[in-house]
């Protein structure tokens, strides 16, 4: 199964991989408690980076509004938690259900309607607002003062109820991140796969191919919001609390798209690598600032900003594809 | 509730509406001739926002006065914007697009939050608390010279494409893009003299909007969204539609304002956005894409 | 024979043009079969309503005994019949091989199985040298010839295809002309093809129908209808006769 899996990666590509595995194994026992949040922070949205680019990348539906996805399972996990003591593995199963049914819901209305390109985006980001504003109004959910989850003081770790140290939360969404991948991987070279990518290249000709492009851009949307589904009870359970202006906001949604746009709509590597270099760079500047002592809110978005309009004009095809022709190890044409 | 106090909201909804209309026109000729979806729409209408609040606390001038200069400077920034960085990028594919104004849109908020702060500024005219009366009708005074310099911006502006040759020249771009090029209009300068008056538009909208509301860093995206709810209700493309689009949502938002929740009152746009998008993609008064 | 396609009185009006006006005629199982007529005569459009991608307002489009009027353009794919676009639409991201893979997929579920189809599709167009190039980077014949290897690999009982000689070289057009008749030959596979590049028609149809201003005003054998006078007035010219 591993030849399976490492099929179609040079060997150059392979112990590229490794190397980098094995140095995030061992991160934690040899960088402090910052640089492992900051770790964790980078694979989160390396995480969630790659479930929104499967239906960008891979069905190429622009999506603008995944933070409705990463807030709804945030609050089903945290409701289920704070209000039936039911942990976030179990909530993880409530969770993914209420995600992809909404995935659905925007998935069907576009689609049957005809809705594509920059109206579906506008579309998501819509329904996103809508979802903000909603549980701004929302008793249940404590509307806008927010919903807390107990945090005590944990002797050891609790894996079950995800309470602990950030050492456990790294390997967590570690875990995630690689199983993520395998994941995508997996979809890129299965039947569905190909489908997504032929609707991305050209619908009407998918369709002429025998392609029943609504079925499977529907796919897309459901598996994206489902796997995006983790990151919200991860988020939900590491951060500890949960204000509606914040989750559904579209600046969320936009981090979640940018570390893939840097890295590379589309391909496997480009949104971890664009993670790790847009978070990197700005955990930086943010150091640097701070050293500095100089305070200015907003610098980090600017930066956000600028970096994604760089990529944008210079590299559109993210860092990825072009740091893999330099490394020798590009992936195949797919 | 008595009626004259519906009354009374819808009226200041219309108003605020004509303000929304103004700026949604903006985002229409935009679209309408150059094909951009300028999603940084709204963040530049929080410049001139805040130009128009800087200068009336430095100078003490009213935001109607500097309607002219500054919308002069937003045609600036939208033809430089348009000609040194969009140009390129009316071939791409639209996503690319897309996520290139979004970045903008991104340096330009945050710029104003590192410049001006989170805190709320406003205009405070000798008229802000002042009213007009007629019988039932209470107008404020603000809302009404707001939608007063709103329509008459905007019936300059039709008249700029009716009846001038380069306003002529701009909407023969729109229409046949190959057929431009063919007559020989230099069409990569008109696009960016389009994108100029769209931003001139919001630039206008924005200083008359100063006289009604708040201004913050964060309202830029707000008011993006809400243009987009605007121009694709009213109709994309369409000048009028524009401008009926306004009306529509202005008074939506101040109806729903007060038989609801006010914070709720943008739940109403979008939730129009959806249907509109589902059942009637053109918008109002838009003609079907065949 | 079994009339593999049959239409009956078929038409297509655009608001006040009629594109196509009451067209009939039938495709018998394992035939070749053009459509020829001078540019605006409704060729393309009568495709597009066989193929699912344009509603006909009027008549029966039948495949196999069975209606597929009101068929979606990937369900009549599904049907078996595929069809070539008059401006060639490859996926241009993709290599030359998993453009056909696509697909091949329809009807091999196995990525594996679905490959190897398409390698052996790749080898009889004559692209298999080429199968790991991307599509963007093909010349124009070879880029008709992937479209063709595309809509084979979805295992076709018919094959529509549009001008697919168009902008091809004498002796690229033949090279097509022989590997379309090869496949109608081993495999059965019926084929219905416009074409303007005569040379491929007179080769390759057993019965032309000649179409003009959305009527059809003459069908027969290739050599009946070039010497039909009212075939030649209208599109061919005196040279053809």
């Amino acid at each position: 199964m591993i030849a399976r899996f490492a099929g179609g990666l040079s060997r150059r590509a392979a112990l590229l991989l490794a190397v980098v595995l094995l140095a995030l194994l061992i991160a934690p026992w040899i960088a402090n408690d910052y640089f492992v949040t900051v770790l964790i922070l980078i694979l989160y949205l390396a995480y969630t980076g790659q479930a929104w680019n499967i239906m960008m990348g891979f069905a190429g539906q622009l999506s603008l509004g995944h933070a409705i996805y990463v807030g709804l399972s945030a609050y089903v996990a945290a409701v289920l938690f704070t209000r039936f003591g039911i942990g976030p593995w179990i909530g993880l199963l409530a969770a993914i259900p209420v995600a992809a049914a909404c995935g659905a819901i925007i998935g069907f209305l576009a689609f049957r309607f005809g809705v594509a390109g920059v109206y579906f985006a506008i579309l998501t980001i819509a329904f996103a607002e809508f979802a903000r504003i909603g549980f701004d109004h929302l008793d249940v959910v404590n509307a806008s003062a927010g919903l807390f989850l107990p945090v005590a003081q944990y002797a050891h770790n609790d894996l079950w109820r995800l309470r602990g140290d950030p050492t456990m939360f790294y390997y967590v969404i570690l875990a995630a991140t690689v199983l993520a991948f395998v994941l995508c991987r997996a979809l890129r070279s299965s039947r569905i796969g190909y489908y997504w990518l032929a609707i991305r290249e050209d619908e009407q000709a998918a369709r002429a191919a025998g392609i029943d492009t609504f079925r499977y851009k529907m796919y897309a949307v459901m598996i994206s919001a489902a796997v995006t589904s983790f990151g919200g009870v991860f988020y939900a359970f590491f951060y500890n609390n949960l204000f509606p202006e914040q989750v559904f906001n579209i600046s969320r949604s936009i981090e979640i798209i940018l570390g893939s746009v840097i890295g590379g709509v589309g391909t496997l590597f480009g949104p971890i690598l664009g993670a790790f270099v847009l978070t990197g760079l700005a955990e930086t500047l943010n150091s640097a600032m701070l050293y500095f002592g100089i305070d200015l809110p907003g610098a980090k978005q600017v930066f956000y900003g600028i970096c994604l309009l760089l990529v944008v004009v210079a590299l559109p095809n993210g860092i990825w594809p072009w740091l893999a022709r330099r490394l020798g190890v590009a992936e195949d044409s797919r | 509730m008595p009626f004259d106090v519906y009354l009374n909201v819808a009226v200041g909804g219309v108003l605020t509406g004509l303000v929304y209309g103004l700026m949604a026109l903006g985002l229409s000729v935009i679209f309408g001739v150059v094909r951009v979806v300028n999603f940084a729409h709204g963040e530049m209408m929080s410049i001139a926002m805040y130009l128009a609040v800087v200068l009336f606390s430095g100078l003490h001038l009213d935001p109607l006065i500097m309607l002219v200069p500054i919308a002069a400077v937003l045609f600036a920034f939208g033809y430089a914007l348009q000609a040194g960085l969009i140009n390129p990028f009316i071939t791409r594919p639209e996503h690319s697009q897309f996520l290139l104004l979004v970045a903008l849109g991104l340096i330009i908020v945050n710029t104003l939050l590192i410049i001006f702060g989170p805190d709320a500024r406003s205009v405070q005219t000798s008229y802000a608390l002042d009213s007009f009366e007629w019988g039932a009708l209470i107008v404020d005074a603000s809302k009404l010279y707001a939608g007063a310099a709103a329509i008459l911006f905007a019936g300059v502006l039709f008249a700029f494409f009716r009846f001038t040759l380069v306003g002529k020249a701009i909407r023969a771009c729109a229409d046949n893009y190959t057929g431009a090029l063919v007559v020989g209009l230099n069409v990569n300068r008109l696009y960016a003299l389009t994108f100029g008056i769209g931003a001139a538009c919001v630039g206008a909208a924005g200083v008359i909007m100063t006289l009604i509301v708040d201004v913050t860093p964060m309202i830029g995206p707000t008011y993006t969204l809400l243009a987009f709810v605007i121009v694709i209700t009213g109709g994309l493309g369409s000048m009028a539609g524009a401008l009926v689009g306004g009306i529509l949502i202005g008074l939506t938002e101040a109806l729903a304002g007060l038989l609801f929740t006010p914070s709720a009152k943008s739940m109403f746009a979008f939730a129009i956005l959806v249907v509109v998008l589902l059942f009637r993609p053109q918008g109002i008064l838009g003609k079907r894409a065949t | 024979m079994t009339a593999l396609l049959a239409l009956d009185t078929v038409s297509k009006r655009f608001r006040g043009l009629v594109a196509v006006d009451r067209v009939s005629f039938t495709v018998p199982d394992g035939e070749i079969f053009a459509v020829i007529g001078p540019n605006g005569a409704g060729k393309t459009t009568l495709f597009n309503m066989i193929a699912g991608a344009m509603a006909s307002d009027d008549g029966l489009i039948s495949f196999a005994g069975a209606p597929i009027d009101r068929l979606t353009s990937d369900a009549v794919c599904r049907r078996g019949i595929a069809r070539t676009f008059q401006i060639v639409r490859p996926f241009p991201a993709l290599s030359v091989e998993d453009n056909v893979i696509v697909g091949a997929l329809l009807h091999r579920r196995n990525v594996y199985a679905a490959r190897e189809f398409a390698r052996a599709l790749l080898r009889r167009l004559e692209l298999f040298d080429k199968r790991n190039r991307m599509a963007s980077t093909l010349t124009l014949p070879d880029r008709k010839r992937l479209e063709v290897a595309r809509a084979l690999a979805t295992e076709p009982r018919l094959l529509l295809l549009d001008e697919v000689m168009a902008g091809l070289r004498p002796t690229e057009t033949d090279r097509m002309v022989a590997i379309l008749k090869e496949l109608n030959r081993e495999t059965g596979l019926t084929i219905v093809l416009i074409e303007h590049v005569m040379r491929a028609v007179m080769a390759l149809a057993s019965r032309v129908l000649v179409l003009d201003h959305g009527i059809a005003i003459a069908s027969g054998s290739p050599a009946a209808i070039v010497r039909d006078p009212a075939v030649v007035k209208s599109y061919l010219g005196a040279e053809m006769a």
